[in-house]
């Protein structure tokens, strides 16, 4: 079935014929997704027009690449879908990251799993209306229908006739062609570029070493600085004794700004040796929590009477009070930092007629437009020019690093780039929530589930629940509510933001649940989503039937129940639109568990890039393993007390088991495949161990439970 | 401050810079070879990784003053095409996310197979056990080491 699309000149026009020749494309990505479209006359002065392909005369194709690339792989895949439907040669693509432009771009931002999922109709329809003027002007020029031509590999051919001749060939005239306003897309069977494993169009740049990330930004005459900022949340400076620091050799000046005191120099080096010699006191700003308050305070907040329902269906209290077997469970985990390999760092240079900033940032609109706000200035009089990310994981959804930067910029009137220490990154806050979670299930005498709680306190979380996912739709009696303490100790997004540690709880209560029902965990879950499906309860946010496909692709590729002393766990989950199923498989070796292998499911819609898409499925599943065994992070008098990798723990090379990745190929668009994978890996990991050692595990990191701390990862410990 | 001479990627570098400054700021500031990362800066990531007399030390934790005449090689330095067999694997199996890392891990198994050409699993896993990578890119990183070792004559 071929897909017909609307287009229309504000869509979609030609900018130019570039100046060495060749067609230049600009496209509207904000029309595709039936936002409000501009007038004509507002076009005219290239308001609302956006990404750009460019097509020369020698073949080259270029594409612009939006989004910020933190490893996601987004400036492979992007340009993979306008090539598909262009039907151009991979080979001759050339790829450009776009500068910060929102008049050009729509969402130019990295998070949420949302790249592709947002952006997939956008850029088929700029490579489709590329590739339709391409035909037409090859059509005019041998005088012949445009119907009887196909395109195939970078040229327009004319069966018939014998004839054909390359894009770049075609290019000029295809400018003088009016932009069609219907465009034909592909037939998805016809794909040739997309699901294909395409290699990282990056690869050599980051294999010799070029500068592509922030902390790779040097100018002639910047400066560098350093930034000593509150060691303990709940604190303020309360004085500061910098005279020694500022004699020594490199150093510039020393400035303090807010809570910060900036050490501003020549060389790296020469910075952080003036700051071990830089004298700061500080003082009580707020409550100075360490986490042994934090574990008393969600005792206290899991019974108390003000949490705020965030789902309610049929009658739970009847249910539990009639209930033949209640099953009660908590669990818990701690905050975890993102630590991107790139600590965090930003350049600017506030000048008096305008703002640079260079740097890697999830969110640059939301930066530009932050800076802006806070040196008083229109953003337009803001460039910002994104790098390469050394890692994101939420980090980079925040704008603190930025402004600081740009403020230390606007005191010191110079060209400065910031950079945090690992300790600076690790002690800085914006941390993953900690949380914990009391779970409560209701069976009746036929071991059937008929009443649900679910109540989820935080520090600085938000809503830690997701009252609409699995099983709420499948329990007549639901219950689910939160409550919320406010700290001195900052929190932010964290890769698969609260799920990242719900679904472990949830997929693992379930399990137990399972088995307390005296049921198979897979039959179980499979059973619950039949009711839902057929009797369902109040709304139901996921689809039950790719939940469903994927549960029953993961159980059949792991041959789940079936393999003699292998002992497999079972999880779950629905995050971002998309749905991952997982079996973690361990075996006893010397009288000792070992994680040998796991088995995920995904159901990502179409796979764009199958290499970018298996890499981000298995490393998704080693972030979760890692962390929901090592990952801890812990306080005392608001000071974090594992400030690098010498006492916080991360996953090695030597501790990942085998991981064999399957996609469910159902055809739909892309729903996103950037967070989903990590979710489901700590509750099919925990089910295992639970077969393995008869025990069930109730917080992470999981090395800190009684008889799991000499557990080893890996196949070959 | 002092001026220290030293022999990196087959050229005479010279570099005014005090004597305790690591390698890497001397590298990434003073000389402007940006391919060696800054991770953790005590060690125990492996970004940093450089050669010097190949073998792979972590540059971050050494004093510019100890290196003396030894020979230095950093990835910008490791091939001159980019076409080493760990380069070439390193693409052919499409080892990076976010790629940050993967400079200090190609320079970590460069200096492996230099020593050791034909690996077993057990001294891959132990050779790449000291570099992070936060994406997780571990399954990749092992089979490019091995394709690598088929390439290495």
């Amino acid at each position: 079935m071929e897909t017909l699309m609307k287009t229309n000149r504000r869509e979609f026009l030609k900018l130019a014929v570039t100046s060495t020749g060749g067609l230049m494309l600009g496209f509207s990505w904000a029309s595709a997704s039936g936002f409000a479209s501009v007038d004509e006359a507002t076009f005219a002065a290239d308001v609302n027009f956006n990404s750009y392909l460019s097509i020369s005369p020698d073949d080259v194709i270029t594409i612009f690449s939006p989004n910020p690339e933190l490893g996601q792989n987004i400036k492979t895949s992007f340009p993979m879908i306008v090539a598909e439907e262009l039907d151009a040669d991979w080979t001759k693509v050339k790829v450009i990251q776009a500068a910060l432009d929102t008049k050009k771009y729509e969402r130019q931002l990295t998070g949420g799993s949302g790249a592709i999922p947002h952006s997939w109709e956008r850029l088929r329809k700029a490579g489709a209306t590329a590739r339709q003027m391409l035909i037409e002007a090859a059509a005019k020029r041998w005088n012949v229908s445009a119907a009887t031509l196909i395109t195939e590999n970078g040229k327009v051919i004319d069966k018939a006739n014998n004839k054909s001749a390359t894009y770049g060939e075609l290019a000029n005239e295809a400018a003088a062609i009016p932009v069609p306003t219907e465009v034909k897309l592909k037939d998805k069977k016809d794909f040739k570029i997309i699901g294909q494993p395409i290699k990282n169009v990056e690869n050599h740049a980051l294999f010799t070493g070029k500068p592509l990330f922030g902390l790779d930004f040097y100018r002639d005459g910047m400066l560098h600085a350093m930034i000593q900022r509150p060691q303990s949340f709940g604190t303020k400076i309360k004085s500061v004794d910098s005279a020694s620091a500022k004699a020594m050799p490199g150093i510039i000046d020393i400035v303090q700004f807010k809570n910060n005191v900036a050490i501003v120099g020549k060389s790296t080096w020469q910075i952080l040796k003036a700051r071990k010699v830089l004298k700061i006191e500080y003082e009580a700003d707020a409550t100075i929590e360490s986490t042994t308050d934090h574990d008393k305070l969600f005792k206290d907040l899991l019974n108390s009477k003000e949490a705020s329902v965030k789902r309610k269906d049929g009658d739970v209290e009847t249910a539990f009070k009639n209930a033949a077997k209640v099953i009660t469970r908590e669990y818990q985990c701690p905050f975890l930092p993102h630590n991107p390999m790139e600590p965090m760092n930003f350049f600017a240079h506030v000048r008096p007629d305008g703002v640079e900033l260079v740097g890697p940032s999830q969110t640059p609109d939301m930066a530009r437009n932050e800076v802006a706000k806070l040196l008083g200035i229109a953003p337009e009089k803001i460039t910002l020019e994104l790098t390469r990310l050394g890692g994101g994981f939420g980090r980079r959804l925040k704008a603190d690093y930025v402004l600081e930067a740009a403020e230390l910029s606007s005191i010191v009137k110079a060209p400065v780039k910031v950079t945090w220490t690992r300790e600076d990154d690790m002690g800085g806050g914006m941390y993953r929530p900690a949380v914990r979670y009391r779970f409560e299930a209701a069976l009746d005498a036929n071991n059937n589930l008929v009443g649900y709680r679910l109540r989820g306190v935080g520090i600085n979380s938000g809503n830690p629940t997701r009252e609409d996912n699995f099983p709420s739709g499948a329990v007549d009696n639901l219950l689910i509510d939160a409550v919320e303490y406010k700290s001195a100790i900052t929190t932010g997004a964290w890769r698969a933001p609260i799920t990242n540690f719900l679904a472990y709880a949830e997929q693992s209560f379930i399990d137990e649940v399972a088995g307390e029902a005296k049921q198979d965990p897979v039959q179980f879950r499979l059973a619950l989503l039949d009711k839902a499906k057929k009797s369902p309860v109040g709304a139901i946010k996921y689809d039950i039937d790719r939940m469903k496909a994927v549960i029953q692709l993961a159980a059949e590729k792991a041959e789940w129940g079936k393999k003699k002393n292998v002992l497999q766990g079972f999880s779950v989950y629905f995050s971002h639109r998309s749905y991952v199923a997982q079996v973690a498989e361990i075996e006893m070796k010397k009288g000792k568990p070992v994680l040998q292998r796991i088995i995920a499911a995904a159901d990502c819609g179409i796979v764009v890039n199958l290499s970018g898409a298996m890499q981000q499925v298995r490393g998704g599943i080693v972030d979760g393993l890692g962390h929901a065994f090592f990952g801890n992070l812990t306080f005392v008098n608001g000071e974090v007390a594992q400030k690098n990798f010498n006492a916080y723990r991360m996953i090695r090379l030597k501790e990942i088991p085998e991981i064999d990745v399957h996609f469910v190929n159902n055809g739909i668009d892309p729903t996103g495949l950037g967070e989903p994978a990590l979710p489901p890996t700590g509750g099919a990991v925990a089910n295992a161990l639970f077969k393995a050692t008869g025990k069930r595990i109730y917080s992470q990191p999981f090395i800190k439970q009684e008889g799991l701390e000499g557990v080893n990862l890996g196949t070959k410990m | 401050m002092a001026t220290f001479q030293l022999h990196i990627n087959g050229k005479n570098y010279s570099a005014d810079v005090e004597a305790d400054t690591p390698l890497l700021w001397v590298l990434r500031d003073t000389l402007g070879l940006l391919g060696t990362k800054y991770g953790c800066g005590i060690g125990q990531c492996g970004a940093c990784t450089v050669h010097l007399n190949g073998i792979a030390v972590r540059s971050c934790s050494l004093p510019v003053s100890a290196i003396g005449t030894k020979k230095v090689t950093t990835i910008e330095g490791l091939s001159e095409n980019g076409d080493h067999p760990v380069q070439q694997a390193w693409h052919e199996v499409d080892v990076a996310q976010c790629g940050y890392c993967q400079a200090g891990q190609i320079m970590t198994a460069a200096a492996l197979l230099a020593k050791t050409p034909k690996p077993s699993a057990e001294q891959i896993d132990t050779a790449m056990n000291g570099n992070l990578c936060r994406c997780g890119t571990y399954h990749r990183v092992r089979e490019a080491v091995v394709l690598a070792s088929t390439k290495t004559k």
